[in-house]
Order: C-alpha cells, then sequence, then structure tokens
C-alpha cells in the first residue's frame, strides 16, 4: 500500500478481492430453491374442523391453507397488498353492489374434477355468508352470485358494500371448497371437514390424533412449478418446551406462532444451525387491550380510564414482557398497517403524577389506606404475555391507588366471565387485527351487540359518535373517504378510550438453516408454502 | 377358585354403584365449572351472536343439564358412549384411538417399577444394614424426591437433545410405514423414556417397601428356625423372607396403577404421547363433558379390573385372605 505502486499483479488480486467479496454473501444465502424432503413442523393443536372456508382462524389456516386456496393471498409488493390466488383479477363496480372476479383456468381439485366459479358461487353463498365466523359479517349483504362463464364470478350486494372491505378480506375469508364435494348432505358434518380437499400445492394425507398431520405434494398444481417440498408434517407437540429441544435434536426443522416462547429465544438463537426470524405475520396482528366493562360507574368515567391509560408504561411493557418483540400501540390500528393506521391521536404518555391527578379530579380521592377503590382484573389466559400483562397492570394500578383483585380463569371459563357474564372490571384480551377495521376491530368499540359475542364490545359502551363513524364507514364506497373514516375512528377511540390499546404483536418462528423461503408475505405462517424448499 | 369366583361376584355388584357416582359426580363437577363447550371452542375463532347459538343447538348445549345427564345415561345404558362435541367424532373411537398407547405406557412403566423395584429391595433386604442397603436405601429416597416432570425434563435434555439415543416425543415415527416386529421395536425406541419418567419414581416405592417389609421379617421366629434347620440363605431370603414381605407390594401395585392412570398427564405431555391423560385434559379445557365423563368411565372400569386382579391374586398368596366368605 505504502509505496504505490501499480503492478499487473497487486491489480489483479485486489479484482480477484473484490469479486470474492461481492460473490461469497450471495453463495452463503441464496441457493436454488432444492426439490423434495419433507419438512417438520410444530403444532400446538389439532382444531376439530379444518374446512377454513367455515371457520377462519389461524390454528385451522396453519394445516389447511396448503390444501384449499383463497381467491388472492396477502403480498408485501403486489397492488393493494395482494397477489392472485384463485382469482387472476378482481373489480368493484360503481355503486359497490357488485363485484367481478376473473378466475384461474386450468385449476383442477386434488380429486381430479376442474374448478370452476360455481365452486366460488357455492362456498360464497353455503358456506361464508352463512357459515362462517368473520363472512357472516363481512358477507351479510351478499345476494347473489352470477357465473355468466366458468371462469368469472359476479358478486351481487343487496347494499353497497365497500370495496376496499372486500379485497381486505380476500386472503383470510375467501377460501373456495369444491361444489361437487359439500353440495350433498349437511356441510358442517361433511367428512371433508376434516379430511379437506383443495386445490393447494399440498394434498391431505392423513391424520393421527394426538400425533401428527401428514400433507403430501400435489403434482397437479397449477403454480409455474410444482411444489417444492415432498411432505409437511406438523407434529403435535403440547408441551411449551417441546417446541425449542425439538428443535435442537433435528426431529422438527419449524416452530411458528412463537411455538418456541419468547424466553427461550435468546438461548436458541444461539444454537448453530437454527435462525429466528421475526417476519412473516405483519398481517395477523395480535393487540394487548385492556378491554373495560363501562357499566362500572367509576370506569364510566373518562378521566379514570385516561388516568388507567397513563399509568402503564407501554415501553415496559414491550421491553419485560415482550422481550423486545413488539411495538407499542398508539390507538386500535397496529402501527405496521399501511392503509389505516394514523399516528394523529392523543398520547397518554406513561406519567403516574398525572394519572393521580385525573383520579383526584374525577372525585376518587384515596382513602386512610392509600386505595381509591377496588378492581376487578381478569387476564386472557391464551397468550403467557395476557398473563404476565396481567400482573403487571395490577402492580401499575396499585401506584395510582386503585387496587385491582386478578382473577385467573382456563380459556372456556374467560369467555364466559367477560364475554357473556359480564363479570369483570377490566380484562386483558388480545383482538386480532385482520388488515381492515370493520373485520374484527370496530366490533370492539360499537354499541348493540348481543351478549355472549367473543371479542367484541361487552363492556356496555355506547358512544354515538363513534357508532355514527362505523355505520357511515360501513356503506362508504370511496376507499380514500373510507381510510379517513377510520383514521377518525382511531382518533375518537383513543380520545374515549373504550379500551386501551398497549402494544401489538406479531409471532416469531425459529427454523433450521435448512429451510428456504419462509416468511415472504405477510401472512407467511398461514399461507401456501408452494415455494418453500428444504436443503437436503 | 369358588373364593376367586365369590369376590368377583360381590365385586362387580358393588361396581356398578361406583360407576354411577363416578359419573353423576364428574357431570356435575364439569357443570359448575364456569363456560361450555361453546365458550372453549370461541376463543380460536370467535363468531357473532347468530353463530354461537346456532352452535349451542347443535351441540346440545341449550338444554337443562339435568335433561343432558338423563339422555346422556340413557344412551349409556345402551352401551352408547355419545359424540365427542370439540373432536366431532364418535367417543368410543376417540378412546378406543388412546387406550392402547396408555395401557402400553402404563404397563410398561409398572412393570418397570415393580419388576425392578422389588429386586432391588430384595437385594436390599437380603442384608438390612449393610452398605448395599443403606447406599439402595439413600438414592431410592433421593429417587423419590425428585418431581417426575423434572426427571422428565432432564431425561429429554441429556438423552434426546444431547446425546440423541432416543427420540425427544411421540409414540413412533412418523408415516415409517413399519410393521410387525420393526414397529414394536420402533414404539419401544419411543417410549424408553416416558417409561422411565413415569416408573422410576414408583420403582423407589417399591424398593423401600421390599426393603422394610424384609427387615421386619428377618425377626421372626421362623426364620431362625429355617435357620436352625439348615437352609440355605438363598432359599432363605426368596422363599422365606421376600415372599413374606411381597403382601403389601401387591396391594400397591393396585393403588399405582389408578395413580398411573391421572399422573400421566404431565409425562404424556411432555413427551406428546397420544394417551388417555392428555386426553382428558384437553375435554376438561375444551369442556367436552360427554368425552371426559367416557375417559372417566373407561379408567374407572380399569381401575377396578386391576383391583380386582389384584384381589384374586392376594387370595392365591396369601390363603387367609378371602377364607370368611369361602365358608359363608
Amino acid at each position: 500500500m505504502s509505496d504505490f505502486s501499480l503492478t499487473r499483479r497487486s491489480v489483479l488480486s485486489g479484482a480477484a478481492l473484490l469479486l470474492a467479496s461481492t460473490a461469497l454473501p450471495t453463495i452463503g444465502r441464496a441457493q436454488e430453491p432444492q426439490k423434495g424432503g419433507r419438512l417438520t413442523v410444530a403444532a400446538d393443536s389439532e382444531p376439530r374442523n379444518l374446512n377454513p372456508a367455515i371457520v377462519a382462524s389461524n390454528g385451522v389456516f396453519f394445516i389447511s391453507s396448503k390444501i384449499v386456496e383463497p381467491l388472492a393471498e396477502a403480498d408485501y409488493e403486489g397492488k393493494d397488498g395482494l397477489s392472485p390466488r384463485l382469482a387472476v383479477s378482481w373489480e368493484g363496480s360503481e355503486d359497490g353492489k357488485s363485484v367481478t372476479f376473473k378466475l384461474r383456468e386450468g385449476v383442477t381439485w386434488h380429486d381430479g374434477k376442474p374448478f370452476t366459479s360455481a365452486d366460488v358461487a357455492f362456498s360464497a353463498l353455503q358456506i361464508w355468508k352463512p357459515l362462517q365466523n368473520l363472512g357472516r359479517v363481512v358477507f351479510k349483504d351478499l345476494e347473489a352470485i352470477e357465473t355468466p362463464d366458468e371462469h368469472t364470478a359476479v358478486f351481487k350486494f343487496a347494499k353497497p358494500t365497500p370495496f376496499q372491505l372486500i379485497r381486505n378480506a380476500l386472503p383470510a375469508l375467501t377460501s373456495v371448497v369444491p361444489k361437487h364435494v359439500y353440495e350433498n348432505g349437511k356441510i358442517e358434518e361433511n367428512p371433508a371437514n376434516t379430511a379437506p380437499i383443495g386445490t393447494g400445492p399440498f394434498k391431505f394425507a392423513e391424520h393421527k390424533a394426538g400425533q401428527y398431520y401428514r400433507l403430501e405434494k400435489n403434482a397437479a398444481y397449477w403454480g409455474k412449478s410444482e411444489p417444492n417440498l415432498d411432505e409437511i408434517v406438523y407434529q403435535v407437540l403440547p408441551d411449551r418446551s417441546a417446541a425449542a429441544n425439538a428443535l435442537e435434536a433435528e426431529e422438527i426443522q419449524l416452530a411458528a406462532f412463537s411455538a418456541v416462547p419468547l424466553a427461550d429465544l435468546d438461548r436458541i438463537s444461539k444454537v448453530p444451525g437454527l435462525k429466528v426470524v421475526t417476519k412473516g405475520y405483519e398481517g395477523l396482528t395480535y393487540q394487548l387491550v385492556v378491554e373495560i366493562n363501562h357499566r362500572r360507574k367509576e370506569l364510566a368515567d373518562v378521566k379514570v380510564r385516561q388516568a388507567i391509560a397513563h399509568a402503564i408504561d407501554r415501553d415496559f411493557v414491550v421491553k419485560t414482557i415482550f422481550l423486545g418483540y413488539a411495538e407499542t400501540a398508539t390507538g386500535p390500528v397496529p402501527k405496521n398497517d399501511k392503509q389505516f393506521y394514523t399516528p394523529d391521536v392523543p398520547a397518554y404518555a406513561f406519567d403516574v403524577a398525572k394519572a393521580n391527578a385525573l383520579l383526584d379530579e374525577a372525585g376518587y380521592k384515596p382513602g386512610a389506606d392509600g386505595k381509591r377503590f377496588k378492581l376487578k382484573l381478569l387476564p386472557a389466559p391464551y397468550f403467557n404475555e395476557t398473563k404476565q400483562f396481567g400482573d403487571y397492570l395490577r402492580q401499575a394500578l396499585a401506584a395510582i391507588g386503585i387496587d385491582a383483585e386478578l382473577v385467573n380463569n382456563d380459556s372456556a371459563a374467560h369467555m364466559k366471565a367477560v364475554y357473556t357474564d359480564h363479570a369483570f372490571d377490566l380484562a386483558v384480551g388480545p383482538p386480532v387485527f385482520r388488515g381492515d377495521p370493520a373485520i374484527s376491530t370496530t366490533i370492539l368499540a360499537q354499541s348493540g351487540i348481543p351478549d355472549g359475542v367473543p371479542f367484541s364490545n361487552q363492556g356496555g359502551y355506547k358512544n354515538a359518535d363513534i357508532d355514527a363513524i362505523i355505520a357511515k364507514a360501513a356503506e362508504t364506497l370511496d376507499a380514500k373517504a373510507r381510510t379517513d373514516l377510520y383514521k377518525e375512528f382511531q382518533k375518537k377511540v383513543v380520545e374515549d378510550l373504550p379500551f386501551i390499546n398497549v402494544a401489538d404483536w406479531t409471532f416469531i418462528s425459529v427454523a433450521s438453516d435448512k429451510v428456504g423461503n419462509i416468511a415472504d408475505n405477510p401472512r407467511w405462517a398461514v399461507s401456501n408454502w408452494s415455494d418453500t424448499w428444504l436443503a437436503q | 377358585m369358588s373364593r376367586a369366583f365369590l369376590l368377583l361376584r360381590r365385586r362387580l355388584v358393588g361396581s356398578v354403584f361406583v360407576l354411577l357416582i363416578v359419573v353423576v359426580g364428574t357431570f356435575l363437577l364439569l357443570e359448575a365449572a364456569p363456560g361450555d363447550a361453546v365458550d372453549a371452542y370461541l376463543v380460536s375463532t370467535g363468531g357473532d351472536a347468530g353463530l354461537v347459538e346456532a352452535m349451542r343447538q347443535s351441540w346440545g348445549l341449550d338444554q337443562s343439564a339435568a335433561t343432558r345427564l338423563a339422555n346422556y345415561l340413557w344412551a349409556l345404558l345402551h352401551l352408547d358412549l355419545g359424540q365427542s362435541v370439540a373432536f366431532s367424532r364418535p367417543i368410543r373411537d376417540v378412546i378406543l384411538e388412546r387406550l392402547p398407547v396408555t395401557l402400553i405406557l402404563m404397563g410398561a412403566s409398572t412393570a418397570l417399577s415393580f419388576g425392578l423395584g422389588s429386586a432391588l429391595g430384595i437385594y436390599a433386604g437380603a442384608r438390612p444394614g449393610s452398605l448395599r442397603d443403606r447406599f439402595l436405601s439413600t438414592a431410592s429416597l433421593a429417587l423419590y424426591a425428585v418431581p417426575g416432570f423434572w426427571l422428565a425434563l432432564v431425561l429429554v435434555i441429556v438423552f434426546a437433545v444431547d446425546l440423541r439415543w432416543f427420540p425427544i416425543s411421540g409414540f413412533e415415527t412418523i408415516a415409517s410405514g413399519k410393521t410387525g416386529f420393526a414397529r414394536a421395536a420402533d414404539i419401544a425406541h419411543h417410549l424408553v423414556l416416558p417409561v422411565t419418567s413415569l416408573g422410576v419414581i414408583y420403582l423407589a416405592l417399591y424398593l423401600r417397601m421390599m426393603r422394610a417389609g424384609m427387615a421386619e421379617v428377618w425377626r421372626l421366629d421362623f426364620i431362625r428356625a429355617a435357620r436352625a434347620k439348615g437352609l440355605s440363605r438363598r432359599r432363605i431370603v426368596l422363599a422365606h423372607v421376600a415372599r413374606n414381605a411381597l403382601l403389601p407390594l401387591v396391594t400397591m401395585l393396585g393403588l399405582q396403577s389408578a395413580q398411573m392412570l391421572g399422573g400421566s398427564v404431565v409425562i404424556e405431555s411432555i413427551f406428546s404421547v397420544p394417551g388417555l391423560g392428555r386426553l382428558a385434559q384437553e375435554a376438561v379445557a375444551l369442556r367436552d363433558t360427554p368425552l371426559l365423563l367416557g375417559i372417566i368411565l373407561v379408567s374407572a372400569v380399569l381401575v377396578i379390573l386391576i383391583n380386582l386382579l389384584v384381589d384374586i391374586a392376594y387370595a392365591f398368596l396369601d390363603p387367609r385372605v378371602g377364607a370368611s366368605e369361602a365358608g359363608a
């Protein structure tokens, strides 16, 4: 270097170094996808019904999304965040009363019969609208479906329905099942519900109860190339520590949906040959929410609710409970949503003094023992983090003189206590944001919902302004105007706090380095995995 | 032989009442637990009011508790265990699928703990107070103090994760296509760790009981007589001391089998073995009353049968047992 004499040799070696430095990472990172192999995945539950057209839930999708496909899937780059699956294009009419889908040609069901518009019409009218947990809300005004030819389906709505909503609902709500399998007999009791038949890259092979599900490659898949994997096996591992151990012992190659507890991630990420992946769940964001029973006199006062919001240290929650694998929440739409999120809402900084002042102002002075009033706090038992946050919230409330009594129930008892019996003052819940506030978010604030509807406003909250915004957005066709209404909704909700959003989290996958093409779309864990591959 | 039959007859009559009490009691307990099968189901799906109502109706949960209990008992009279709401399959099939797994797991660990435990107990009890006795007694006490789930987790980490001698979980290799002896060997390979963790605690118990029993017998007069007769030490230990110390162990065997049916929940979960214990736990979490009743009925029948066998064995081992009935 010092003498600066350029010889041919030094130039050449320099060039070689440069070449090597750019080439090496490429060699290490992206090999060619390989064909074949069995991917073994950890599963923690065995859904009673595997038909995603009837049960739109992540537990069902995790397995059945490889077998039964929706009209479109979520995508990081695609237009409107979508990439086509069984539909190749979709278009809404001006009046919002019809949506036209052009369907993919040359697709066959796993039993060899051709896929046509009749299957889409049947699935939509006979299953999504009357039977599906989410479809019953989104497709409530779907009246008829015209099928001018085998590859066109025109959805007709009785009332104008925002095209934006239908579009956002496509990945989760539109799994298409074969009409010829379901048309006879009761749909809920069809044997295909436990051994699904679809058009996807994998076929259902077998289920051994308590042990595993096995899927086999569909060699006749419509995709450009057939799926890479020969088999996917879901091994049922009910124990919390089992997934991490099985990964280490190389008995499984993937644990999705945070099957490896957050506390183990630090250790497992240091195991050679394993990687921790945080991407691939953006489309299934869970929200840590404090549900409030507004029937309680104290909690009906917005000042008290604001005081509680000020008493929660969101950064602490993210750092300590979620170990950094979460985002603080500002309101009812998570920050990772590109369409609807607005930061333009009131902020409740962590401020114990202000919280105390608000409670004083509201007239709840501390008694001789320093306590203002007592509350019953019910943390949902479904996640470790909801339970831990319950413990934290109790302490946070104690700091502002509210004495919260923790009531721990199992899942079924919690559901009944909160959503049917309303036997709670505060509850900790994990509602899901599903890409559009109208699918499962607005019902957290909307009034007039009957008792017993889970994950909805069961706290007796009623706000005419918010109800009006929700009603207006439901019939606003213009995407921009509709988005603006939901921004207004976020603002109003954060102002009046029918519930308090604390954090938003998505899941974590731990996978062997041998697994390729994971987390390549925002709903990866519940998408079809046709391009996923395994190094042999 | 007639003693055994008399015992059988008396036991069968009693058993029917026991089973009835078990069924009604379990039903009422689960009825008192808040939330029903629909609530448990909705945890993972959600759903609007209409859907929730339709589901309650189709699962028969809109009827009163009394009606459901009466229906259940009526079906039971016809030997029909009903339909599982959580699995939407006939309960008989669900249970029959899991029963062999539980029986194998239970049988193997009982055999391990009884066989090895009493053998070591005889070895220790042959010379009470000797070095080997003190070593075995201390070791068994330590083993007995270890919680089963902890032992299971340690075994997994050492023998499955680090050494990789045994598979981490499951009952057999997934879709291996093995049959006959190869399959049996595969299952045995999978069950080494769960059987060990389930059996080891009872092993310690049998060892200590055997040893303590033998220490007592050594002091009795007939042993001195046997010695004076010039019997070999080996014969005294096995035919006189051990045989007389064996009876309480047989009683313990009956108790252990009952305990193991319920106590294997944790081990079955850790090793993800699809047995009855795990099924029972799922049935409770999912509020699947008929399924849980089915499991409990089957377990109760098993426990009654095993205890009957134990009693019969007892009658043969000890001529005094059942003598009163034989005379009546």
